[in-house]
């Protein structure tokens, strides 16, 4: 089975949103070939937490981000959101749907029309769906521009580009919020912004969530910043899930040798920290071929030949904390049968 | 061409590069962009200098004017610019031309579009190789083959016959540092060069530059918004805000003794991975100046929150420490200075008033 397990799935009934067995994949032409986006992972996200999802590029976490919108859908697996399996769904079900749950996205600029007023592109959603009265709507749009930060006024009368890129991703924070929705899944929200910004946009998303209850996504490949949002972090590696784990857990133990990794190459600001040199080489392997076994085992420093022939389950090594990993830098609670 | 800069006498005994004022300003529709305004300092040869700061700060500007890579239609340029003691700022594109590649090479944030995407990573290697160094073609590929084993590409002489688009992002900047080495530069600028690269291809490029300066004793240049980026991989720190240079010291002295509220906030709204989840960052408020109409006094003061009626009149002059002669700061009341720790105290004083309030306002 190409899975790599599900003992990380709760039970419980507060989850919103659960993905089982996801398989993302994208033919290469008319070679016959595909890429393996997402190659079977499962996840779950209770109401009111926060997922990060963390890896490098081509690892698979905005793919799944958008397979679990059905954009486009996945090639196999299930994706159930507030009860109901969306894979299946169809016309204005599906649209229907898709009100509950909104994307933010890297680039703040290029993801607003350029020749709309800031308070158009806001409104539009509640105009689509007919959401209230023409004053409802209004009043709803400045309440939300205001929450963010943007000045209403301001946003009636200017397009995106008189508007910085931490202004912009604001913009399109209160873009997504205007249909209430329950779930918002953050790509990269604040990667092409200043780090005096990012810090800005970051306590927004958390005042935000808090005020409106929201379940958030959030898809990044800097572990700092995903260590501050979220509850519970999903490690990613071409296409497959290598760890899964209560944020501060993740950080105080990571049991895999790519988190581990991962957390190393962030590099520190102080000068007095000794600088450990890189301790891994190379990029992650071609997702058209990915190796077989586990798929970290071509950089892995711990890889021994079970490594690159059988794959790695997820098991438990702590309370809440999974590892697919034959060799876990922490020692696992239990044995599995397998 | 090339006997003429032979000719130039050259400086080896002074710094390698010697600011004094540059102002790059830029004419537009709505009125004068002081993008860079009136920064001096002086680098040392095979020294590493980050120069910080937030979008807009003028430091992409700063760099670009050292370069002499500015748009030739309403840039006003001033002050004096250095290179082995040669002035080179008031030099035009064509004069600039014996001095990239040779004396100074940068390199950019994005390895994309800084790439030819039609010729092949081979000749865009070869070629600055052949025309500065008047190479022929069979050895400036033989050396673009030994200058891609540098910066670590595999499989070099397959790789030299490819496109940009059949590389990764990493490989792509790798490709980029090949290229400015490749007439063997004595000083290397890079612009944000990792910021658009995962953080294992970030940790990998920031120790190629570093070993590539030492192996070639060149002085490096950093370019970025990351205190975390230039932390461990520079000698100095040169910290800018609204075109102008408000803090520099050596990397050590400036983390150990900031001086400047603003490198202070900077450093603070980095997300720490020792805080728990869910801490609070420490956010600068509100957004860097209007470079047309910068605020008078000091440039942060809108911005800061230890300001006082002084810092919003005065501009505060560049002055060092009194430890440290090289440790230069623009601001009248540092961090750890008495006016700081009473708007400390104000600060928290009045926080306090708030949440009792708002305590108050929940009954």
């Amino acid at each position: 089975m190409a899975g790599t397990g599900k003992a990380h799935l709760r039970d419980s009934p507060d989850v919103l949103l659960r993905i089982e067995d996801l398989v993302v994949e994208f033919p290469v032409g008319r070679t016959g070939l595909k890429v393996n986006a997402v190659s079977g992972i499962s996840l779950d996200v209770l109401k009111g937490e926060t997922l990060g999802l963390v890896g490098e590029s081509g690892c698979g976490k905005s793919t799944t981000g958008r397979a679990i919108m059905q954009l486009p859908r996945p090639t196999s697996g299930s994706v159930q959101f507030e009860g109901r399996e969306l894979t299946s769904m169809q016309g204005d079900a599906m649209r229907e749907a898709r009100t509950r749950m909104q994307m933010i996205f890297q680039d703040p600029i290029s993801s607003l029309n350029p020749r709309r007023k800031v308070r158009q592109i806001v409104m539009e959603p509640l105009t689509i769906w007919k959401r209230g009265s023409e004053a409802e709507r209004s009043a709803k749009v400045d309440a939300i521009l205001d929450k963010v930060g943007i000045d209403p006024v301001r946003a009636g009368e200017s397009q995106p580009h008189q508007f910085s890129g931490g202004q912009c991703q604001r913009i399109s924070i209160a873009r997504s919020l205007v249909l209430d929705p329950s779930l918002i899944i953050c790509d990269e929200p604040v990667s092409a912004l200043d780090v005096s910004v990012q810090a800005q946009v970051l306590n927004l998303l958390e005042d935000l969530k808090a005020e409106y209850g929201l379940t958030l996504i959030f898809i990044a490949h800097d572990l700092a910043v995903v260590k501050n949002i979220s509850d519970r972090v999903a490690v990613m590696y071409l296409g497959k899930i290598c760890e899964v784990a209560p944020s501060d857990e993740l950080y105080a133990n990571p049991a895999h040798h790519y988190t581990s990794v991962l957390l190393n190459s962030i590099p520190v600001p102080d000068p007095e920290v000794a600088i450990t040199k890189t301790s891994i080489e190379g990029e992650p392997p071609s997702p058209v071929l990915p190796p077989p076994g586990c798929r970290f085992n071509t950089r892995c420093p711990a890889a021994q030949d079970i490594c690159r022939s059988e794959e790695p389950q997820l098991r438990a090594v702590g309370e809440g904390h999974f590892v697919a990993c034959h060799f876990p830098t922490v020692t696992p609670v239990e044995l599995t049968s397998r | 061409m090339s006997t003429q800069i032979q000719a130039t006498s050259r400086d080896i005994d002074g710094p390698l590069l010697e600011l004094k004022d540059v102002t790059t300003h830029f004419k537009t529709e709505r009125g004068l962009v002081r993008a860079v305004d009136g920064v001096s300092f002086t680098l040392e040869r095979g020294k590493a200098l980050g120069i910080v700061g937030e979008s807009g700060s003028g430091k992409t500007i700063l760099s670009r004017s050292i370069m002499g890579l500015l748009p030739p239609r309403g840039t006003v340029r001033g002050g004096s610019i250095k290179f082995e003691g040669r002035e080179i700022g008031n030099l035009d594109r064509k004069a600039m031309r014996s001095v990239w590649g040779r004396e100074m090479a940068m390199i950019f944030q994005d390895p994309m579009t800084s790439l030819n995407p039609v010729m092949k990573i081979g000749k865009q290697i070869a070629e600055p190789l052949q025309i500065h160094l008047g190479m022929t073609k069979q050895n400036a590929w033989a050396t673009a083959e030994r200058l891609m084993q540098d910066v670590r590409i595999p499989e070099a002489k397959r790789r030299l016959e490819q496109y940009p688009h059949e590389m990764s992002g990493g490989m792509r900047q790798r490709v980029m540092i090949a290229i400015a080495l490749a007439c063997g530069p004595t000083a290397l600028f890079a612009d944000e060069p990792t910021t658009a690269l995962d953080v294992t291809v970030q940790a990998q490029i920031l120790d190629l530059l570093g070993e590539q300066r030492k192996d070639r004793n060149m002085s490096l240049v950093l370019v970025t918004h990351d205190l975390g980026v230039v932390a461990g991989h520079t000698d100095e720190i040169a910290v800018m805000y609204g075109g102008k240079l408000v803090e520099k010291a050596s990397t050590r002295g400036l983390f150990a003794n900031m001086k400047m509220p603003y490198t202070e906030a900077l450093l603070l709204s980095i997300p720490k991975l020792e805080d728990r989840s869910h801490t609070r960052l420490n956010a600068i408020a509100g957004r860097p100046p209007d470079l047309v109409n910068p605020p008078k006094g000091c440039r942060f003061s809108p911005r800061c929150p230890y300001a006082v009626d002084k810092c919003r009149d005065e501009e505060p002059p560049l002055v060092a420490t009194a430890e440290d002669p090289n440790h230069l700061y623009a601001c009248w009341y540092p961090v750890g200075s008495e006016a700081y720790h009473e708007a400390k105290v104000r600060i928290a004083a009045s926080k306090d008033a708030m949440s009792a309030v708002a305590a108050a306002g929940g009954n």
